[in-house]
């Protein structure tokens, strides 16, 4: 950020050596079997997907903060909505579940969306005094019985239809990939709703705003029913790779497993894995390029030039306002896409997994700790922070154990293993704090 | 008869309960607005703050039950409570002289200050699980029921019943205690009067020879103070839960906001509001149509929002006053 910058010019080589001793880590984890490592295959790549995924979204959260200085605070919010989009868009459809209902919602939600802009075209147009705020309210009021009398009918037909397998609207069966993009539409749309509201205030109050929104979009995903059956989870969410059981049961594979000397169900679980982590690559490399493009051209300087001093480039002409909704949306979208990834990887949608602790504030330790304003430091973040943060799991445990290990057996001692869960937490906050303070650019510094 | 029935009712369900929540959001609400005030910036660590104070004053009254001292029909924890205070202060205090003092003197963008919050929000968070782990405790100890439902009816010979509990008579006890302690400081005391003068100019307060460190410690003090008594009511009155005191940051900071940041007394209205509407909006108002219009049967519960959206009630009142009014009901700073 603008205040407390280190000194300038670090060295060249520092980003790619930091990768590549990401990379060392990575193949530890793969060949190495002791106390720190699980020396299997499956396991590097199982953290290496999830990595990469939590390094998307910390680029879209870098978008935010690192070209525009906004602070969300909701990021579990429009992470959670973009794995909506899977659910919706790629799950095959539910038999008689449009029937029941699927119009009827629609209108219903259609109400809803009506209603608030009417309400916001008549308080443009009406003339100040108490009349206008009669006629909102009034309108605001016949909206929501109007809303509810559509939308609670629908609700419980939905829900009806085969509860105890579906209950739920279901999906329109198109191809998973192109969910990934509706995926970041939607935290798009609600970023748009946020920030149209909270930007332009004091920068707080954005901060504020998101944590909200992002507690209810995870208060509407477990108690939807109807859109997601909340709780009871959505599971059979299509990939776009093979699934590990027809690759044992493809001769070829097996073959081509024999040739390589290993088991066929770790092959195929690393063949899988593999597939996966090209397809997330692909996504990162994109869009780190497209960022790259944006932030060199005259918008991201124009960015740059809002972030660092908002009050001079109000004064050369630039809607500030516009041009942070404008990135907060963006930085939204990316958060969304990596949230419809998540999802897919999974192959589950299960709400209750949405901690804001884990993907809210591990994603800003990612991105300050990578380097704000650095969309391959924040890349570098994600992957680091989340290998450190799977493997903290083991390492944990294992220091206490290792320090008390000349103690005698007390409770003492087994409440301080038993904590060492949480000292995962504490370490987090430890690490943005000083990062913040001794090193506010990160690991690898904007240019 | 029917009338009175429905009184009680709501008296019952919506009154009394939205009452001792709007205490309890006051008393965090405060906390959050002078710290805004004094230091400019949304603390984002003080629900934490809330379920640190609460375990270490949990962590006493385990002890002194373990004791065998009891403070008779009212909870054990109100003798606890100064060394949750006490203790809370020291690592508020520190984390100021960690964390924040830094920036201040480098007069960073109050966005860094926020995010400082955040790590601090971790740490803190991190501490109350190692204290006392994730699970729900229970603490409340002594008498229940200042007015229990059977007594009511016997007393009053209706069908409704009311039940007044300890926990939330308490908290609206202590709320007014701690308040009135509070605005006789801040109006009363020369220490007081130099925090507000801080906080309405503090070039001005510099100026005038006010110790800004000073002035600074002292709000981080009388912040924890109000963190760990808000945070004990709630655990008081629900259920000690660390989640929820990240959870009720929200509606801390729509009070807060609703208020107008920065401004005492708005904070306490604003908590209240928040309470009333989180609470009038997610009650079913069957039965009490049920009284009123005995003739109208209607289909649904009468509930305009489901008691798992109530956060949403304190965003939707955040989103209409930062649409309408900035800077709060009562005139907080200004943007």
């Amino acid at each position: 950020m603008s205040t407390n910058r280190q000194a300038a010019a670090a060295s060249h080589w520092r980003a790619p050596i930091l990768f590549a001793i990401l990379a060392v880590l990575f193949i530890l984890e793969g060949t190495v079997r002791n106390g720190m490592f699980s020396g299997s295959w499956n396991t590097s790549l199982a953290i290496l997907n999830m990595g990469l995924i939590s390094a998307i979204t910390a680029l879209g959260v870098n978008m935010q903060w690192g070209y525009a200085g906004l602070f969300n605070v909701g990021v579990v919010g429009f992470f959670a909505l973009g794995g909506l989009a899977p659910v919706l868009i790629s799950t095959a459809p539910v038999e008689g579940a449009w029937q029941a209902g699927g119009p009827r919602m629609l209108i219903a939600l259609a109400t809803a969306v009506g209603t608030l802009a009417l309400a916001s075209m008549l308080w443009r147009h009406m003339p100040r005094g108490k009349l206008r705020g009669l006629a909102l309210t009034a309108l605001l009021i016949a909206g929501f019985v109007l809303y509810r009398g559509l939308f609670d009918p629908a609700v419980t037909a939905i829900e009806s239809n085969n509860p105890a397998r579906h209950g739920n609207i279901g999906g329109l069966g198109l191809p998973i990939l192109l969910s990934w993009l509706a995926g970041g539409i939607f935290a798009a749309a609600a970023a748009w709703a946020v920030g149209k509201v909270a930007l332009g205030l004091r920068s707080d109050y954005l901060a504020i705003a998101t944590l909200g929104i992002g507690e209810i979009i995870i208060a509407v995903l477990k108690n939807e029913d109807w859109l997601a059956r909340g709780v009871k989870n959505i599971t059979a969410i299509p990939r776009p790779v093979p699934f590990e059981i027809q690759l044992q049961r493809n001769p070829e594979f097996m073959e081509f497993a024999n040739s390589w000397g290993m088991a066929a169900s770790t092959a195929s679980g690393i063949w899988v894995k593999l597939c996966y982590m090209l397809l997330f690559l692909v996504v990162l490399l994109l869009l780190i390029l497209l960022a790259e493009l944006a932030l060199k051209s005259p918008w991201g300087r124009m960015m740059r030039a809002i972030r660092d001093n908002e009050t001079a480039a109000e004064a050369m002409g630039k809607d500030v306002t516009a041009r942070h909704l404008q990135v907060f949306i963006l930085g939204s979208a990316v958060i969304g896409i990596a949230g419809a990834m998540m999802i897919t990887l999974d192959g589950l949608m299960a709400p209750v997994g949405y901690n804001p602790l884990r993907y809210t504030f591990l994603i800003w330790v990612m991105v300050i700790v990578g380097g704000s304003g650095n969309n391959w430091g924040a890349a570098l973040g994600g992957v680091l922070i989340w290998f450190l943060w799977i493997k903290a799991e083991v390492w944990g445990p294992a220091l206490i154990a290792f320090l008390t290990a000349p103690l005698p057996a007390s409770s003492f001692k087994s409440g301080l293993l038993e904590g060492a869960a949480h000292m995962r937490f504490i370490a987090m906050g430890l690490v943005l704090l000083l990062v913040l303070r001794f090193a506010p650019r990160g690991l690898v510094p904007e240019r | 008869m029917d009338i009175l029935n429905a009184v009680v009712a709501v008296l019952n369900f919506v009154v009394i309960p939205a009452a001792s929540y709007g205490a309890q959001l006051a008393l965090g609400a405060l906390g959050v607005t002078l710290i805004y005030g004094i230091l400019r910036f949304s603390n984002f660590a003080h629900g934490d703050t809330m379920a640190f104070g609460t375990a270490i004053t949990i962590l006493a009254t385990w002890g002194l039950q373990a004791l065998g001292i009891s403070l008779g029909p009212l909870p054990t924890a109100l003798l606890a409570l100064p060394v949750g205070i006490a203790v809370t202060a020291i690592i508020v205090l520190a984390t100021d002289r960690a964390v924040y003092r830094f920036y201040r003197v480098q007069k960073a963008v109050p966005i860094i200050f926020v995010m400082a919050s955040v790590g601090v929000m971790f740490l803190m968070n991190g501490f109350t699980r190692l204290l006392i782990g994730v699970d729900e405790h229970r603490f409340a100890d002594g008498a229940r029921f200042i007015i229990n439902v059977r007594d009511f009816r016997d007393m009053t010979g209706l069908a409704e019943g009311l039940a007044f509990k300890t926990t939330q008579g308490l908290s609206i006890l202590m709320a007014v205690i701690v308040v009135w302690i509070l605005f006789w400081f801040l109006n009363r005391t020369r220490s007081g009067k130099a925090m507000r003068a801080f906080s309405d100019n503090e070039d001005l307060a510099l100026l005038s020879g006010i110790d800004p460190e000073k002035v600074v410690r002292m709000t981080w003090i009388i912040a924890a103070g109000l963190a760990t008594i808000a945070g004990t009511l709630y655990g008081l009155d629900k259920a000690f839960k660390p989640f929820n005191y990240f959870q009720i940051l929200l509606p801390i900071f729509a009070a807060a906001i609703v208020g107008g940041l920065g401004n005492p007394v708005g904070a306490i209205a604003g908590g209240f509001l928040v309470a009333f509407s989180e609470i009038a909006i997610t009650y079913p108002w069957r039965k009490i149509a049920g009284y009123l219009f005995p003739d109208w049967q209607p289909d649904g519960l009468l509930q305009l929002l489901g008691t798992e959206y109530k956060f949403a009630v304190s965003f939707v009142i955040l989103i209409v006053v930062l649409l309408f009014r900035p800077t709060g009901l009562f005139r907080g700073k200004s943007v």
